[in-house]
């Protein structure tokens, strides 16, 4: 009999297939859309960028469509095993640290107040929308090395969000022009992404990225158990701030650049779960590309089932992530 | 924790004293601000003239019809829905052993605002139908997410995560409806999946009566084996729980109450989610409390609304609104308070 081959070495192999399966969607990301462009002719203006129609349509629609979807993914599916693991909660998601809540409040007080209404004029308000509201997180639920400490993170952050979801809609409600560009704002797109924004978010991104995927050991450390992760020499204070920061950047860009995109950031760590096991040093990568992939493919749906776009990729990350959430819970004994 | 034992005609029952106290003071503040809520408002009526209608005597003209037509509806439903929403997140996060549990969370809030979005934008149906169209959203994902769940028995945190699922595809489908509709209706729509108490009938205030009638009692009388299924399913079932059975008893009577209260006033935000934890703070009780995080969810909606209605005089602000920033910076500050003195306490 052959022995099988050792563990690492598995997911390790795994992980190259995820990565193949995601450039393959971010291939039909480029094959797919409205206006059918031939197999060839997306690879020909793909070489050479000629500025004809189909190199049009490639190059200026859906590439950056593309890029943006895989960025938003890996970055939701990376914060939201993040947040799973550091609130042990097997529901939560960037959601509950109150970043989405948090951006809304940003780009509403930018519509209301301000009177911004471009897109790349809300960018940065979301972001610091998302920083405040994590902030305030932090000082109220972040404080203690005891073992009440993760859901303590958890309820504040439920409650910090309910009141900035609040204090936002009643901006809304008091001001039905404004409900009207928020109420596709929350609706969250990567439709027509805006190349420059993008650019400069790329760093801070690859940034978040790297930091998030250096945080595995110190995860395993800390699941073991406060004390247990405390005698392994894990501070657990610095651990919460770090994996704080590293969800803020990664899915507070996320948010500010595409809109609040729901469902990834939770059902993403569960899928890659399934496969990797609870090592959080594997669980992190498989969630970022699982991430990518589920918006990837949304998006596409969407594309091919409503070329009018109003099936925007939000809607379709549930609608194509729920069935097979759902089928992954019936099957498996232990959730978290 | 200090307990006391009561004996009156051959029966005996025990209780703790300071859930009890604390219980006593809320059903107080509740009555209070009960009294308070039927006096305010564009029109105001004095307390005496309140107290006099509600014993049968006629009040002055016009006062009458503001108050047996407006007023009384209005404060009877939020005190319904909130007791109604209180019980039954109280069972769900016991149920689901998460603290985040929620009929938000579980999906059927989300159902039940899909029916009521069927209803406004593509069936166009007055109030009554809206309403029940809430409540046959709620039933049916209820249903769905339980059998969806089931396999040789239904876990808690199978239950939570199966809901989740189903909750973010019909979230998903809400935001379509939302998205897709033209400005007037999605804002007449959005209002409702706030949660509002504006225009409340005797309708709302039967569908709200009846659930907590039935319903509350019900679980009071379950209350001893929710506490028991805590200990885990081979404990309670060797202390004689049937664990299944149990457990989807509970189940109908929060989707119920869950159901009822949506339909009478809208996905309301975050009660069912802040009654329970902040009951538990307050009672500093053990286990699950039903009847305080009940009084807590009225507390919630009534002062919610009372408070919306006195700083948004023109009642533009649905009551949801009020109820996630009360409950939100409430639950937080008491958060806060709590843990920075007893660091070593666990939530």
């Amino acid at each position: 009999m052959r022995r099988a081959r050792s563990r690492p070495v598995r997911l390790a192999i795994g992980l190259l297939a995820a990565v193949a399966l995601l450039l393959g969607c971010g291939v039909l990301s480029l094959l797919t859309g409205s206006e059918p462009v031939a197999f060839g002719d997306v690879l020909r203006v793909l070489v050479a960028d000629d500025r004809s129609e189909p190199a049009i349509i490639v190059h200026d629609l859906r590439m950056p469509r593309t890029v943006v979807g895989i960025c938003v993914g890996i970055a939701l599916g990376l914060a939201g095993a993040l947040m799973q693991s550091l609130t042990r909660n097997p529901i939560a998601d960037p959601g509950v640290l109150g970043i989405n809540a948090g951006a809304a409040f940003g780009v509403l007080v930018a519509i209301v107040g301000l009177g911004i209404g471009s897109f790349t004029g809300y960018v940065w308000f979301a972001f610091l929308g998302a920083t405040l509201s994590t902030t305030l997180v932090y000082a109220i639920g972040g404080r203690g090395d005891d073992s009440g400490a993760p859901v303590r993170l958890a309820l504040a952050g439920t409650a910090i969000g309910a009141a900035l979801v609040s204090a936002t809609e009643a901006m809304v409600f008091l001001d039905p022009k404004a409900f009207d560009e928020y109420r596709f704002w929350i609706v969250g797109d990567i439709a027509k992404p805006e190349l420059g924004v993008v650019w400069q978010l790329l760093p801070f991104l690859l940034a978040g990225t790297v930091l998030a995927l250096s945080l595995g050991p110190r995860l395993n450390a800390i699941a073991l158990g406060e004390e247990l992760g405390t005698a392994l020499g894990v501070g657990l204070l610095r651990t919460r701030v770090l994996v704080g920061v590293s969800v803020l950047v990664l899915a507070g860009l996320a948010t500010a650049a595409a809109g609040p995109i729901g469902f990834v950031g939770l059902a993403a760590p569960h899928l890659a779960r399934a496969v990797t096991g609870p090592d959080q040093r594997w669980v992190l990568p498989y969630a970022g590309v699982f991430g990518a992939v589920l918006v990837l493919l949304a998006d596409v749906v969407g594309r091919v089932v409503l070329p009018s776009g109003e099936l925007r990729v939000a809607i379709l990350t549930a609608i194509v992530g729920a069935p097979l959430f759902v089928a992954l819970v019936r099957r498996r004994r232990a959730a978290a | 924790m200090s307990t006391r034992t009561v004996r009156a005609a051959g029966l005996s029952a025990r209780y703790a004293t300071r859930p009890a106290t604390a219980s006593g003071l809320l059903a107080l503040l509740l009555l209070a601000l009960t009294g308070y809520a039927l006096t305010v408002g564009e029109l105001p009526i004095s307390l005496g003239e309140a107290l006099g209608m509600l014993a049968g005597e006629p009040g002055p003209s016009g006062v009458d019809y503001v108050f047996w037509t407006v007023r009384l509806p209005r404060v009877l439903t939020a005190l319904l829905v909130g007791a109604a929403l209180g019980v039954s997140g109280a069972i769900l996060q016991s149920l689901s052993r998460n603290p985040l549990g929620s009929p938000d969370v579980l999906g059927f809030a989300g159902g039940a605002a899909t029916g009521a979005l069927v209803q406004i934008l593509v069936l166009g149906g007055g109030a009554l139908a809206v309403a029940l169209s809430a409540l046959a959203g709620a039933f049916v994902t209820a249903a769905l997410v339980y059998l969806l769940a089931y396999r040789r028995g239904v876990p808690g945190h199978r239950l939570v995560l199966v809901g989740i699922g189903i909750g973010a595809l019909l979230m998903s489908l809400n935001r379509y409806l939302l998205v897709s509709a033209e400005v007037d209706d999605a804002f007449r729509a959005a209002v409702w999946l706030t949660g509002s108490l504006l225009d409340r009938t005797w309708d709302h205030v039967t569908i709200g009566t009846i659930a907590v009638a039935v319903l509350v009692p019900v679980a009071v009388l379950l209350l001893r084996r929710l506490s028991l299924l805590e200990l885990g399913d081979e404990l309670s079932t060797g202390l004689g729980v049937p664990v299944g059975q149990t457990r989807l008893q509970l189940f109908a009577v929060s989707v119920g109450l869950a159901g009822a209260a949506t339909a009478a006033a809208g996905p309301v935000a975050f009660v069912a989610l802040a009654a329970p934890h902040l009951a538990r703070r307050l009672l500093r009780s053990a286990g699950p409390s039903l009847v305080g995080s009940g009084l807590v969810g009225a507390v919630l909606l009534l002062g919610s609304d009372v408070a919306a209605q006195q700083l948004f005089p023109t009642g533009e602000l649905p009551v949801g609104v009020a109820t996630g920033v009360l409950g939100g910076v409430y639950l937080a500050t008491l958060l806060g308070r709590h843990w920075s003195r007893r660091p070593a306490a666990s939530g």
